[in-house]
């Protein structure tokens, strides 16, 4: 496939990322991206390029995830960690409202949480988590053509034993219409000297590249980009079994493959908590200890919580089994009746940080293998 | 009359802790005293006023018959019985004896063994009476506690969840000490409650707060023994504050014994 | 109804146009509860009592018969209350029956007239009275399941012309929780067959005494037996338990009444009314937006799952 020649493109030096950070920053935003922590790459506030993570890469597999050191010292040559942009657009908790109530009259008046968004910019953001993001908003049923944060994609290079982003068509490259992003980075590591290809995707994506010291791209940098993302692609630790998924959801519902997998889950919610697109919540109403003031909070929640399917006289789904089924018949089932996709976007988290390592390609292709084809009629 | 709840606190064998978490509300003690009419604490004041209470929070476990007797008149004289803590609500630390032989340990520590008089077993509070609600963890957490007594002031349910240590943890956005780290954790299993503080500084979690609901802990087990842990150690995991809680007694159990686990 | 409503106090300008404000300006503005005003509590059964509500800001949109609210309790919480008056009211109050089973519906139980309440909606689908013109409308209701029928049933009498023989069956498990008993003969009046039943009918624990009863013994469904209806010309609106609801879809097509001629109102854990918190969820729908009024044709292989 040859490279669009419609979509702006340029070079910058790895030096230069600091350049993109103060220009983000001069421009209003807050950049946020990955750093290391606790032995993981998480996401964090940038005060510089410095905080990324420099020659630190990653290796994950069911339930295992380490930081290794790279020889090529590249910034982004790690795959999803434990965290997701969901943290930002989508916080584990928050306050809808509050309200006082006059202890006469017992009369009360919400008042919404005015809230004031903070301007971010991502930095680092993998096409699996592009795609992410614009699943969780449609899940979350935002307007989707509302302002959202400056983001600074990054394709992916290198890609982790657990990830299947090209099963699920959403990695590991960017697409050329600048779908999702306003700035998108290749990282080149080779002989020519560690620098970027940038691929424009937005006007304000644009502004920023303007305010910072780049170069015209040569064809060679666009064809090396290419040829990162083709390989990345072909070294995918995990596929999704080559069948309609939403068929074999639906037709699983009783599989025996759900009580196998129920003895290995713990049901510990990890998998929805780390998922990208996991968009459950509860509300909670609080009181304080006058009883008077009372505010409503909302929290992440998971479908693996029993109190989750709550209704008078017990919970729906009591059975381990049925939890598992739940969630994996939505992320890759359901999702699609709901949201018109998939709920998938193959960044693998959900994988590496089971902690007993339950996979949900082999599940997939397990509950594929049991299920018999459907007889022509 | 002052209308306002009567609150008594008890205690039976347990090592006050949970109950000082209430002088523990600091910030929230003044508004607190101010909703209710504390009756009777003898870890904050000498006055002992009669039942019947509004409120009653039970703290430590039944180990004496004495004491089993008590916790019936207390359960009588109390319209809202709250147990708390990991000796209420599982018998505590002091459970260690329910896998052991007490006579042989009162005979070693005491030099007159005949002057104690003591059960068999460390039993939870609601082992012996009816229980409105049981408030985990060893010791309770404040926040949690503050919440209970507020939903019944309320008349609301206390929003305790019961699920897993982990939907905190992730919730902080904490690195998960065992996937990043190869550290063993009981996170989850755990009942949740705490805000996940041993992972806060990189440790595994111990299970102060008991199993989580419907926790799969042969599963954790398997795991542990892939991380490297003997039977020996992994039983002892789950051999601590809520030793003798039903779930994490049959994990020892299993623990000890792989070869009869499913 | 046997309470007259009072009419409405008046708005406060000030307050809803407030709330209008602040509705378009944050994204919390969805869990923002309006506030109504009790104004009138009926005792239908022991546990169960009607509340009619007058908004004291701006009031929530109009409501489709089978439609439920998110009613909160100051400090208390927030659940999902079925509509149980007549859509066809003129004004912005909304009537809700409720059964105490926790500390929410508890609370409502004994909110006096002058109690403020929040209410969020309405949420969901409707029964589809409009779309059944000139059929037989059929009423199939267990315990509490009536009170979200009574909403399409006072739509349908209070426009009884345009349609067939209008039959109600509703079954309860004892003689003393049979609601709208002291509204059946309006109900007559505009031309209602209503058959009742009761799962058992024994002495009364303390006073020994068996309750005065003057219908049936046994199920709802053994009701459907005494119907001469003509099934392909007949709407079927079920509510109940789901063990109910499901026994008597499957009664009413054996019947002959064509499947997508059969509603029915699922129950799951309605949270936010949105479709955002996913807890609602019953295979692919939302019963929140999908439902909770569904056809049974469409609910039926979704029940038949356990667990689903």
């Amino acid at each position: 496939m040859e490279p669009s020649t419609t979509a702006r493109r340029a070079v910058i030096t790895a030096e230069a990322l600091d350049d993109v950070l103060i220009a983000l920053t001069a421009a209003g935003y807050q950049p946020v991206g990955p750093v290391v922590r606790d032995s993981a790459i998480v996401l964090d506030a940038l005060g510089s390029a410095a905080d990324l993570p420099h020659g630190r890469g990653t290796e994950t597999s069911p339930g295992h995830y380490r930081l290794r050191d790279r020889s090529d010292g590249a910034v982004f040559g790690h795959s999803t960690g434990p965290q997701s942009w969901k943290q930002y657009l989508h916080p584990a908790r928050r306050k809808l409202w509050s309200a006082d109530r006059d202890p006469a009259s017992g009369d009360f008046a919400p008042e919404p949480v005015a809230e004031v968004p903070v301007r971010y910019a991502f930095v680092g953001v993998r096409p699996c988590d592009l795609a992410a993001i614009r699943i969780l908003n449609r899940a979350l049923r935002r307007d989707e053509n509302a302002e959202g944060p400056f983001i600074v994609a990054v394709e992916c290079g290198d890609p982790g034993a657990t990830c299947f982003c090209a099963s699920t068509g959403s990695g590991p490259g960017c697409t050329d219409s600048g779908e999702g992003y306003d700035l998108a980075l290749t990282e080149l590591t080779g002989s020519a000297g560690h620098r970027f290809l940038v691929t424009v995707g937005t006007a304000r994506g644009a502004s920023i590249l303007d305010a910072v010291p780049h170069a015209a791209a040569p064809q060679s940098a666009v064809m090396t980009a290419r040829r990162i993302v083709a390989e990345a692609r072909g070294r995918m630790g995990r596929t999704l079994p080559d069948t309609d998924l939403r068929v074999l959801l639906a037709r699983s519902a009783e599989a025996e493959r759900w009580d196998d997998v129920a003895s290995r889950c713990l049901a510990c919610g990890n998998c929805t908590m780390v998922c990208p697109t996991c968009f459950c919540t509860s509300v909670e109403d609080t009181t304080d200890l006058t009883g008077d003031h009372a505010e409503r909070w909302e929290s992440w929640d998971s479908c693996f919580d029993i109190d989750y399917s709550y209704i008078h006289g017990g919970a729906v789904r009591t059975s381990a089994k049925s939890r598992y089924r739940q969630w994996l018949t939505h992320k890759f089932g359901t999702w699609h009746d709901q949201f018109g996709s998939s709920g998938c976007v193959g960044c693998g988290r959900c994988i590496a940080w089971c902690p007993v390592g339950i996979d949900v390609t082999e599940e997939l292709a397990a509950l594929d293998e049991t299920i018999e084809p459907e007889t022509a009629r | 009359m002052t209308g306002k709840p009567k609150v008594a606190v008890f205690k039976f064998a347990s090592c006050d802790g949970c109950q000082l978490t209430l002088l523990d509300c600091e910030d929230e003690l003044l508004a607190l005293a101010d909703a209710v009419e504390i009756a009777h604490f003898t870890e904050a004041t000498r006055t002992s006023l009669p039942g019947p209470y509004d409120l009653a929070l039970v703290e430590g476990s039944i180990t004496t018959p004495e004491d089993a007797e008590r916790i019936e008149q207390v359960r009588a004289q109390s319209k809202f019985l709250v147990v708390i803590g990991a000796c209420a609500t599982a018998g505590g630390i002091q459970a260690l004896r329910n896998f052991g032989d007490v006579r042989e340990f009162t005979q070693a520590v005491y030099a007159r063994p005949d002057y104690i008089s003591t059960l068999a077993h460390s039993t939870p509070i609601a082992d012996h009476v009816p229980v409105d609600f049981e408030l985990r963890g060893c010791p309770i957490d404040r926040g949690q506690l503050l919440e209970v007594i507020t939903a019944f002031l309320a008349g609301r349910k206390p929003r305790i969840p019961d699920r897993s240590v982990c939907y905190e943890c992730k919730a902080r956005g904490l690195v998960c000490v065992t996937v990043a780290h190869g550290t063993p954790c009981l996170g989850p299993v755990t009942h949740a409650g705490c805000g996940a503080i041993c992972p806060a500084f990189a440790r595994g979690c111990f299970g102060c707060f008991g199993p989580a609901r419907g926790a799969n802990t042969p599963a954790l087990i398997e795991l542990l023994h892939q991380q490297g842990e003997s039977p020996e150690r992994i039983a002892r995991f789950f051999h601590t504050f809520n030793a003798a809680s039903p779930a994490f007694a049959k994990a020892s159990q299993d623990a000890a014994a792989p070869e009869d686990m499913p | 109804m046997t309470t007259t409503p009072t009419t409405p106090t008046t708005p406060i300008a000030q307050n809803s146009q407030n709330a209008q404000n602040t509705r378009t300006a944050t994204s919390s503005a969805p869990m923002v509860p309006a506030r109504y005003r009790v104004v009138a509590n009926h005792r239908d059964t022991a546990d169960t009592h009607t509340l009619r509500l007058a908004p004291l800001d701006q009031p929530i949109p109009r409501f489709r018969a089978g439609q439920f609210t998110m009613v909160y309790v100051f400090g208390v919480g927030e659940i999902p209350l079925s509509v149980s008056g007549s859509p066809l009211v003129g004004d912005d109050t909304l009537v809700h029956t409720v059964r105490a089973v926790g500390a929410v519906s508890a609370a409502l139980c004994q909110a006096g007239p002058g109690s403020i309440v929040g209410v969020r909606g309405p949420f969901g689908t409707g029964w589809d009275v409009e779309d059944s013109l000139g059929r037989n409308l059929l009423f199939v209701a267990g315990g509490i399941g009536l009170a979200p029928l009574r909403s399409a049933l006072l739509e349908a009498l209070g426009t009884r012309d345009r349609f067939g023989f209008i039959t109600v069956l509703a079954g309860a498990k004892v003689p003393a929780e049979h609601l709208y008993r002291d509204e059946e003969e309006s109900w007559l009046a505009h031309g209602a067959v209503v058959l009742r039943t009761v799962d058992r009918l024994e002495p009364d624990p303390c006073t020994l005494q068996v309750p005065a009863w003057d219908g049936s013994v046994g199920l709802v469904t053994d009701l459907l037996a005494g119907l001469r209806a003509r099934p392909e010309h007949t709407t079927a609106f079920v509510c109940g338990p789901e063990v109910t609801m499901t026994h008597t879809g499957s009664a009413l097509l054996e019947l002959g009444i064509p499947a997508h001629r059969i509603e029915v109102c699922l129950e799951r854990n309605m949270r936010c009314g949105l479709g955002i918190c996913g807890h609602c969820q019953l295979g692919p729908d939302f019963v929140c937006l999908d439902g909770p009024v569904t056809t049974f044709d469409h609910a039926e292989p979704l029940l038949a799952i356990c667990e689903l």
